[in-house]
């Protein structure tokens, strides 16, 4: 522990009124001022999108820099289920209170109070500007915008494109940064990956990006710089993250003084395909919608688990009285709607008694049987057709079903070719998104000066574990509605500045350093491809920092980790030269920083002496299994500051405190 | 640039008016099959000539076939730099190029038909049009009887310094003199011969292909395409573009097994 | 199973490419094709060759990253499914399996199989937007009805990946399928209205300037398209350009 630099700059009053407050009271910029203002944002996912076109609208310059080959690729775009919004246009008592509420409660009161209730406040005008913008959101009859319900809460309040929500949305981003761009106020770099940020004076001046198709570093200099660069999943080498997703852009940002705020919160999604293979290179999420209708079971009897892993017994032999619907046994009140923490543990838990239903015993069924007989039946009625068989009722409902997630279905047939229609889905937890990342405060500016983290990438919103729908109203709400206003209380300072020159010795030193690393790692020569240790690093990490931890296994995979590192410097092998599109080369730069975050993460597991939300540590559990938090010790944000070696970061604590909730044991029974 | 250069210089634009000049050939299609059904009556050729001789000299006519001419002639070159701009948008070809596909091969090939379809109206052309136009066209005269329609054989006028389509009535013998330039008999020569009738027939067959793409796409680059509708306008193209041509068709086959 | 592959292997944009043969084993099932080459890499980089570049990223089928021609098919066989969604279940043991990119040139080739597609970015910059600024102080969602049909409709229209499968099954190299996949997503909704005109002659026009091919309603850029975008697009292209230009002034 060291002496505290953390002042979360949360406004004063009370909680309602403090974003408005904020807006009132912090400094702006003219119009004439801000064209001489230059910003980089990196990364062109939900956040970065909507940041960049919103801050270009109000006048400034900016860059936006993306690893893909356009601005639509980033991963937001396979966002399934929906965007939460308090609207209440079901009428079902939804208010900002209560979205605000949930949102902690599901986050297991680990998250700030101010900066969830703003998310909460906004999220009525992110559903506002996306319709403007002509996003196609499922629509009623009545031609009004429909909603649907998530896990983890009790009302209807998720806006969503059938399973399509992330690209919708991500493209009406997209198409208003478009719109910049050809107005001249973004310039757009593709296939440009970051790789050092800028300090000048203390401040974020600028970043230092490979151009992935020529190899050339180049130096872009502005005023402050965003990171929109998503989470960091992919340390875990299998999860839903898309291939590119990496942590580096961020970690450079720590390693230049940036704190990083609970990197061990990691929410792993109970709904993903079972891995199939040792050659598989990422796990496919089946939206969490999909849990309204289906039902998660396993069997009861050890002998159908063998009989149906060897193929003697199909699940629809296993009857009723014989199937463990454990969710729906262990939550009543939440059932299969319990949130994504608590649904994943509890598979994990039957697995790890011997009940999972696929060869790797890793697997439990999600069934729809009953829904389609539900559905059926209502359909029967609406039809009129009073005297229906069962037969022809399972085929009305089937029909029901896949209006409501063909889309979902067919992906899962594609991938598995097994017919969901006929035989229940197998599904898994995987790694999903990571809660934590880079400490902001309540202008969602790091311990960095000029430094800004909006979306994934930043800790500040989602406490130990998100809900769903969440992340996409987050990303939102901070790129369109939060930062393009605070950000304009920093750079009220700038307006003399002038422009920053890339001739500075830091961009020098900085891009000397970049060439100096990439250089090393051709020189190496080693014998062991990139992808391999990878996987390494990611089994290490599910195995001792995934579902549930102890201190031992965490102490154990901090060692293994460092060994790791060591032979990856040492024996990494990659081919090709520097000066070229290199596959090779970007895994390497992205899977020596998972290197170090790996190891931070476990320390920062190791340090939480309590389970909530995504953590789970094994020591620190209710006599049912449920997750024990420590809110004496630690109702803290826990901000690490980097110092040279990545495991022996100063941890430095932002104390939270809940003046408008009520700090109890979570309960979804 | 005005809107409509540009309209016609734009992608949209060239296909619109390859859709346009296409329905318009087509309709010109069912004129000429009429007249040429003309050629299949046991008249001796009256009611062809005089068919023939009133799409020369009608003044109205006259007009609408250069506008014909004229479209034909849009149609081929249009398409001609369609197909080549379009070949060179891919410079490095695929090694291995489409062997399955949903779609039919006559799309894709509407380039070459085209091709094979404007080489028959050239010889078409040069064969029939040309010839009684410019060339030396036997002339005949037809007397018909005013009171009953019949219509005397033929008589050969050619050279007896006769220049034009000529009609009058013949009071004294209660008939009408028709002297028309035997079109007619310049049809049954060439179609007495196996090759001609093999080649009209085959070109016939290229027109038939064409339109089997032809006819449907022209709604589509109009933007007509509709759940409801679409069966329809595909229905009737693959009506149309099988009926016609196999009347063309078998026109000179007949011609060519009853003039034996 | 034991495959034969040959594929498209050229250096860089002005390099000379050609077809090169390789060999994989051990391939099951339940791989996905991209998986297939990752292992094939995986032992490139073993014997110090150079890895086979291609394009991939959510490898769910929605990002519109990963392209790839496979035995003369954009995206390989089976309807409706990106590269990353083929698996290896669809091919048998000794099949010889040709991979090329996406040939187009308005998609130059960047190295192997990576092509340039940012032609697609500037067509949308050219007009694929609705002209409302961020400022969340729009009228409330639920102020514009919009009838389920048309919004259904539009949605079917918007979920184009953008991936360019369409321009490469093209003989013409036509673009026209994304394009009209964005058009008439913004003409079928009221947001969308005001614009419209505009929007169909930019968009097109940028299209045309960027080297791609006319359309000819061949009808293979839907019959490949991973998202089934519908030729219905095309033609409510054509209707809003032929209108535009009728009422342009």
């Amino acid at each position: 522990m060291s002496e505290n630099k953390l002042n979360s700059k949360v406004p004063e009053g009370p909680l309602s009124d403090k974003w408005t407050n904020h807006k009132n009271h912090i400094r702006l910029v003219n119009p004439a001022n801000k064209r001489q203002l230059e910003i980089i944002v990196v990364g062109t996912g939900l956040a970065g999108a909507s940041a960049a076109a919103s801050l270009a609208e109000m006048g400034y310059k900016v860059k936006t820099f993306c690893f893909q080959d356009s601005p639509r690729r980033a991963h937001s775009i396979a966002a399934q289920g929906g965007i939460n919004a308090a609207k209440n246009y079901q009428n079902d008592g939804d208010s900002t209170y209560r979205l605000f509420y949930d949102t902690i409660k599901g986050g297991d009161y680990r998250s700030r109070e101010a900066n969830t209730y703003r998310l909460a406040e906004v999220s009525a005008n992110i559903i506002d500007q996306c319709v403007a913008q002509g996003v196609p959101f499922a629509r009623e009859y009545g031609g009004l915008l429909d909603n649907r319900s998530f896990g983890g809460v009790q009302v209807s309040r998720t806006f969503y494109a059938k399973g399509q929500t992330g690209q919708q949305l991500l493209l009406g981003a997209y198409s208003a940064l478009n719109r910049q761009i050809s107005k001249g106020n973004v310039t757009s770099y593709t296939r440009h990956e970051m790789l050092d940020l800028v300090l000048i004076e203390g401040k974020a001046r600028g970043i230092i990006a490979r151009n992935l198709i020529t190899g050339e570093i180049e130096r872009h200099a502005a005023h402050a710089v965003v990171l929109c660069t998503g989470g960091y999943g992919n340390v875990f080498f299998l999860s839903t993250n898309a291939m590119g997703s990496n942590v580096t852009a961020a970690w450079k940002a720590h390693k230049k003084g940036a704190f990083m705020a609970n990197p061990c919160y990691t929410q792993i999604h109970p709904t993903c395909i079972p891995v199939s293979g040792h050659y598989q290179s990422k796990l496919t999420l089946m939206s969490e919608s999909l849990r309204n209708d289906g039902r998660i079971w396993v069997p009861k009897k050890k002998e159908d688990v063998e009989a149906i892993r060897n193929g003697s017994k199909k699940p629809k032999d296993i009857p009723a009285e014989d199937r463990d619907y454990y969710l729906e046994r262990r939550y009543p009140a939440f059932g299969n709607l319990v949130p994504r923490d608590v649904a994943s543990r509890a598979a994990k838990e039957r697995c790890d008694a011997g009940f999972g239903v696929n060869k790797t015993g890793e697997a439990v069924f999600l069934d729809f049987a009953s829904s389609f007989e539900r559905y059926g039946e209502i359909e029967a009625h609406v039809q009129g057709k009073h005297n229906a068989t069962k037969e022809e009722i399972i085929a009305l409902g089937k029909k029901v079903v896949e209006k409501k997630y063909g889309n979902l279905f067919q992906m899962y047939e594609k991938i598995t070719a097994e017919n969901p229609y006929e035989t229940p889905m197998k599904i898994y937890p995987a790694v999903h998104y990571t809660m934590g990342g880079l400490w902001v405060d309540y202008n969602l500016m790091s311990t960095v000066p000029g430094l800004y983290v909006c979306g994934e990438a930043n800790f500040s919103d989602h406490g130990a574990n998100r809900l769903g729908a969440s992340a996409l109203m987050q990303g939102l709400a901070d790129g369109y509605f939060v930062l393009p206003y605070t950000i304009g209380d920093y750079l009220a300072d700038d307006i003399r500045t002038g422009k920053i020159s890339t001739d500075l010795p830091e961009f020098k030193e900085a891009e000397e350093k970049v060439k100096e690393t990439i250089s090393k790692l051709f020189s190496i020569k080693g014998s062991e491809s990139v992808d391999s240790f990878h996987k390494r690093l990611g089994k290490i990490m599910w195995d001792k920092c995934g579902m549930a931890r102890n201190a031992q296994g965490l102490q154990e995979a901090i060692g293994e980790i460092r060994t790791l590192r060591e032979e990856f410097w040492k024996n990494v092998r990659i081919t090709g030269e520097p000066n070229e599109l290199n596959n090779e080369l970007e895994k390497a730069m992205r899977v020596a920083d998972f290197l170090e975050l790996g190891e931070l993460m476990c320390v920062d597991a190791l340090n939480r002496n309590e389970s909530c939300g995504g953590h789970f540590r094994e020591e620190y559990q209710t006599q049912d299994g449920e997750a024990k938090r420590d809110d004496g010790n630690f109702a803290h944000v826990a901000a690490w500051e980097f110092v040279g070696d990545p495991g022996k970061a100063l941890l430095h604590k932002e104390e939270l405190k809940f003046e408008n909730i009520k700090l109890v044991q979570r309960s979804y029974k | 640039m005005s809107s409509i250069s540009i309209f016609l210089n734009s992608s949209v634009g060239k296909k619109v008016l390859m859709s346009l000049t296409g329905l318009f050939l087509m309709l010109f299609l069912v004129i000429h099959l009429l007249g040429n059904l003309q050629l299949l009556k046991h008249d001796d050729g009256y009611a062809f000539n005089t068919y023939a001789a009133f799409m020369t000299t009608n003044p109205l006519i006259k007009i609408v076939s250069w506008g014909t001419y004229f479209i034909i002639i849009i149609h081929a070159i249009r398409g001609i730099s369609l197909e080549r701009a379009n070949r060179s948008n891919r410079t490095n070809k695929y090694v291995i190029s489409n062997y399955h596909r949903s779609t039919h091969w006559t799309a894709r090939k509407m380039g070459l038909l085209g091709a094979i379809i404007l080489l028959f109206i050239v010889f078409h052309m040069s064969d029939f049009w040309w010839k009684y136009k410019f060339g030396e066209t036997p002339w005949t005269k037809y007397t018909v009887e005013l009171t009953t329609g019949n219509i005397s054989s033929p008589e050969d006028v050619t050279g007896q310094g006769i220049t034009k389509f000529t009609k009058y009535t013949d009071a004294a013998n209660a008939s009408e003199i028709v002297i028309a330039k035997d079109l007619y008999k310049k049809v049954v020569e060439t179609f007495s011969n196996i090759f001609f009738v093999l080649f009209y027939a085959v070109s016939m067959l290229a027109i038939a292909f064409h339109l089997w793409h032809g006819f449907a796409s022209s709604f589509q680059s109009l933007g007509i395409n509709h759940k409801k509708y679409n069966p329809l306008i595909k229905g009737l193209g693959k009506a149309f573009s099988i009926i016609i041509p196999i009347l063309f068709a078998l026109i000179p086959i007949i011609m060519f097994f009853t003039h034996q | 199973m034991k495959l034969t592959l040959k594929i498209w292997r050229q250096k860089n944009k002005n390099a000379h490419g050609e077809m090169k043969t390789y060999q994989v084993d051990h391939i099951s099932d339940d791989m996905s094709f991209l998986e297939m080459i990752d292992v094939l890499n995986e032992e490139l980089v073993e014997k110090n060759d150079d890895p086979v570049a291609f394009d991939h990223d959510c490898r769910e089928g929605i990002c519109g990253m990963c392209s790839m021609v496979i035995n003369g098919q954009p995206h390989g066989p089976g309807k409706g499914i990106t590269t990353c969604q083929l698996h290896m279940r669809e091919f048998n043991d000794g099949d010889t399996i040709y991979i090329e990119p996406f040939r187009a040139d308005a998609f130059p080739i960047i190295k192997d199989l990576v092509v340039d597609r940012s032609a697609f970015d500037r067509i949308q910059q050219a007009g694929g937007f609705i002209s409302v600024n961020t400022s969340g102080n729009t009228i409330d969602a639920n102020a514009i009805p919009v009838p389920k049909e048309n919004a259904d409709t539009a949605f079917d229209s918007a979920t184009c990946i953008g991936c360019g499968a369409c321009v490469a099954a093209c003989k013409n190299s036509s673009a026209i399928l994304f394009v009209s996949a964005k058009v008439s997503q913004f003409a079928l909704l009221p947001q969308g209205e005001l614009e419209r005109k505009e929007r169909a002659l930019k968009m097109v026009e940028q299209m045309d300037k960027e080297g791609f091919g006319s359309c000819t309603n061949i009808g293979d850029c839907a019959a490949e398209c991973p998202k089934e975008i519908s030729l219905e697009n095309i033609a409510r292209l054509n209707r809003e350009y032929i209108s535009a230009t009728i009422k342009s002034k």
